[in-house]
């Protein structure tokens, strides 16, 4: 018997275990209906997933062209692109990194490394912190809009704002994740360095984050996939507009991707609807790359201490 | 900096010298952990300097900064929807049964949108729990770990789909298929737009809840199978209840995700609002009204742009309840191992 075998590590020992409790008792019908649930299960998310990217694959594949990449918005779908969208995605999501980036790994580095646990405005900021990721996105649109207001700026559409709107949304995910990997850390890093005469911040930045840096890489980029992939708080922000100029600047009017292809979806022309598909193509191997990047940069760099 | 700082040597002999910070000066302190030996040597917050104050005033602001979004959230919502209610008595609002803010005899009861959100909602749960709850099972107990290093990450890619390509998958593939399964369903409906977020929620409570399942000691399961329980009896009766914390947590998130999503009901979910009964019908969840609300050019300050502000507030409420149920539920049903 393995009971008392020190456990090695995870599923394997569990399995190691378990799988010496006799083979028969494991095969009762109720057993091997319960493993078939599992399975199906797990099936539902995968088909999905597949039958999903089949489906926008063979839709969208005749208009994955050129066209997609050098047209603007028209009322015509053969000569329609999204041009204007794809460079708005890529500066309103560029200025989002800018804003969330450090403000997340300064306020998680604040939190995991100089907070006093025993104040009070610390604990707020921490339970704060997770009722911010639960809030819907749609939200920050709105919070977005309200504050273009109260400045009394007239334009509602302009990337700064979206990008605003966005580096709210994506915030706790980054800090979460941040925290975490800083958490990870080993102690006697940062005893080391000190040790030598670091100072705390000295530490912190050139013993402690650079080792933290994979984990906070990951939840970086998965944050920024979310705010690529995001359409909900830019629609409050009048992202559904004809652009016939390529966006040019933080004060820009703009449009994105995910938003592009919420406005051809809704056009009644099936023509459209090759067209919303081959954008949705495009916008999931961005994201999807993005994701698997994050993945990748998890589990190859990630150190276990 | 002293030369003796470019060897080696000097630099183990004078700690803080040759790595000194560029704002504040070096100085004597620097010798302060040394002295005050290894019980103090990992506390961050030993010394003082001027330059390490304002760079950690700094941190600090960036971490009170989501307070400060929280309450920007708050007072952004909560201000129109003050005037609204000047005009439009609360109760009103909140049992009303007719929404129609558009219309020359204008109605503000918002039960419609409510129960639009709850059909999707509960059709999207009724997906995702128990799919997200297998998943997790499979994947901390059953799965050998080569299979789980390749089946979490499909799992997680799912997540990473965005919420309009999944409004277009809903619209123009999952209803013609119900359709053709003989459903009684139109170009739009509840149940189409709530079963494809149901599978959008699948991951987010799979992997929560998996990682509230893997952390329950291994000690537990061995108890149970020398008990004589097989892997199914373990899995639902030991690791499950043992879990339990996590498991609500990941349920609630799965909640506070469905009522919050918007693309996917505005694309697939119709946009007729009426008080809906079963989710075959189409309906404007709150999300859906705000995304419709918004597109149109609604001045800045008329009840029309206020309503926007009294659904988001709702919305928000809604969220922020179920949250804090959820943190109390974990709170009273956490087991520390």
């Amino acid at each position: 018997m393995s009971l008392y075998t020190p456990a090695a590590s995870g599923a394997d020992a569990r399995r190691a275990v378990l799988s010496t409790s006799g083979r028969s008792k494991e095969q009762t019908p109720q057993s091997v209906l319960f493993i078939v649930l599992l399975w199906l299960s797990l099936l539902i998310g995968f088909v999905t997933l597949a039958v999903l990217l089949v489906d926008t694959f063979a839709d969208g594949l005749s208009r994955l062209d050129g066209r997609l990449f050098t047209g603007y918005p028209s009322s015509r779908a053969e000569e329609a692109g999204a041009r204007p969208a794809i460079l708005g995605s890529l500066w309103v999501v560029g200025t989002t990194a800018v804003l969330a980036v450090p403000l997340g790994v300064a306020a998680a580095v604040h939190l995991e490394e100089f907070a006093d646990r025993k104040r009070w405005w610390n604990r707020l900021v921490e339970i704060n912190i997770s009722n911010l990721s639960a809030v819907p996105a749609i939200i920050y649109g709105m919070l977005a809009l309200g504050a273009l207001a109260l400045i009394g700026v007239q334009q509602k559409n302009i990337v700064i704002g979206g990008a605003i709107a966005l580096a709210m949304l994506i915030l706790p995910v980054i800090i979460i994740s941040t925290r975490e990997a800083v958490r990870a850390v080993p102690r006697e890093l940062r005893d080391g360095s000190l040790a030598i005469g670091a100072t705390p911040l000295q530490t912190t930045w050139r013993i402690t984050l650079p080792a933290a840096l994979p984990g906070i890489a990951t939840g970086t980029i998965l944050g920024l996939s979310r705010a690529l992939g995001e359409a909900a708080p830019l629609l409050l922000l009048g992202g559904l507009v004809f652009l016939r100029f390529d966006p040019n600047g933080m004060l820009s009017q703009f449009t994105t991707m995910p938003i592009q292809i919420f406005s051809w979806t809704a056009q009644p022309q099936a023509e459209f609807h090759t067209l919303a598909a081959g954008a949705s193509m495009l916008l999931m191997a961005l994201v999807l790359l993005m994701n698997g990047a994050a993945i990748y940069i998890r589990n190859r760099y990630q150190k276990r201490w | 900096m002293s030369s003796v700082s470019s060897t080696p040597t000097g630099r183990a002999i004078t700690p803080g010298r040759s790595v000194g910070p560029p704002s504040g000066p070096p100085s004597g302190a620097s010798f302060d952990t040394l002295e005050a030996g290894p019980p103090r040597s990992s506390d961050l917050r030993g010394r003082r300097r001027p330059g390490e104050l304002i760079a950690r005033g700094l941190l600090a602001g960036a971490a009170m900064l989501s307070v400060v979004i929280t309450a920007g959230i708050v007072i952004a919502l909560l201000v129109p929807a003050l005037t609204f209610f000047e005009q439009v008595p609360i109760l009103d609002f909140l049992t009303g049964t007719r929404w129609t803010p558009r219309f020359a005899d204008a109605s503000y009861g918002v039960l419609p949108l409510i129960t639009a959100t709850a059909w999707t909602a509960l059709v999207a749960l009724a997906v995702a729990v128990p799919c997200g709850l297998g998943s997790a099972i499979y994947l901390s107990e059953y799965a050998p770990e080569r299979l789980r290093r390749i089946l979490k990450p499909i799992l997680e890619l799912l997540a990473g789909v965005p919420t309009v390509v999944f409004g277009y998958f809903a619209l123009l593939w999952f209803t013609p298929f119900l359709q053709d399964l003989g459903l009684e369903v139109g170009p739009f409906s509840l149940l189409s737009a709530g079963m494809v977020m149901g599978v959008m929620i699948i991951p987010t409570i799979a992997s929560v809840s998996e990682d509230a399942m893997s952390a329950v000691p291994n000690a537990l399961r061995q108890g149970s199978a020398a008990l004589g329980a097989n892997r199914m009896q373990t899995s639902l009766r030991v690791v499950f209840p043992a879990a339990f914390s996590g498991v609500v947590a990941a349920v609630v998130l799965g909640i506070s995700r469905a009522v919050g999503e918007t693309m996917i009901v505005t694309i697939a979910g119709g946009q007729m609002v009426q008080m809906v009964s079963n989710p075959l019908q189409q309906g404007a969840t709150m999300t859906t009204f705000i995304a419709n609300a918004a597109l149109g050019d609604s001045r800045v300050g008329s009840l029309e742009y206020n309503t926007l502000f009294v659904v988001g507030l709702l919305l928000f409420l809604l969220t922020l309840i179920v949250n804090l149920i959820a943190i109390e539920l974990v709170r009273r049903f956490r087991q520390e191992y």
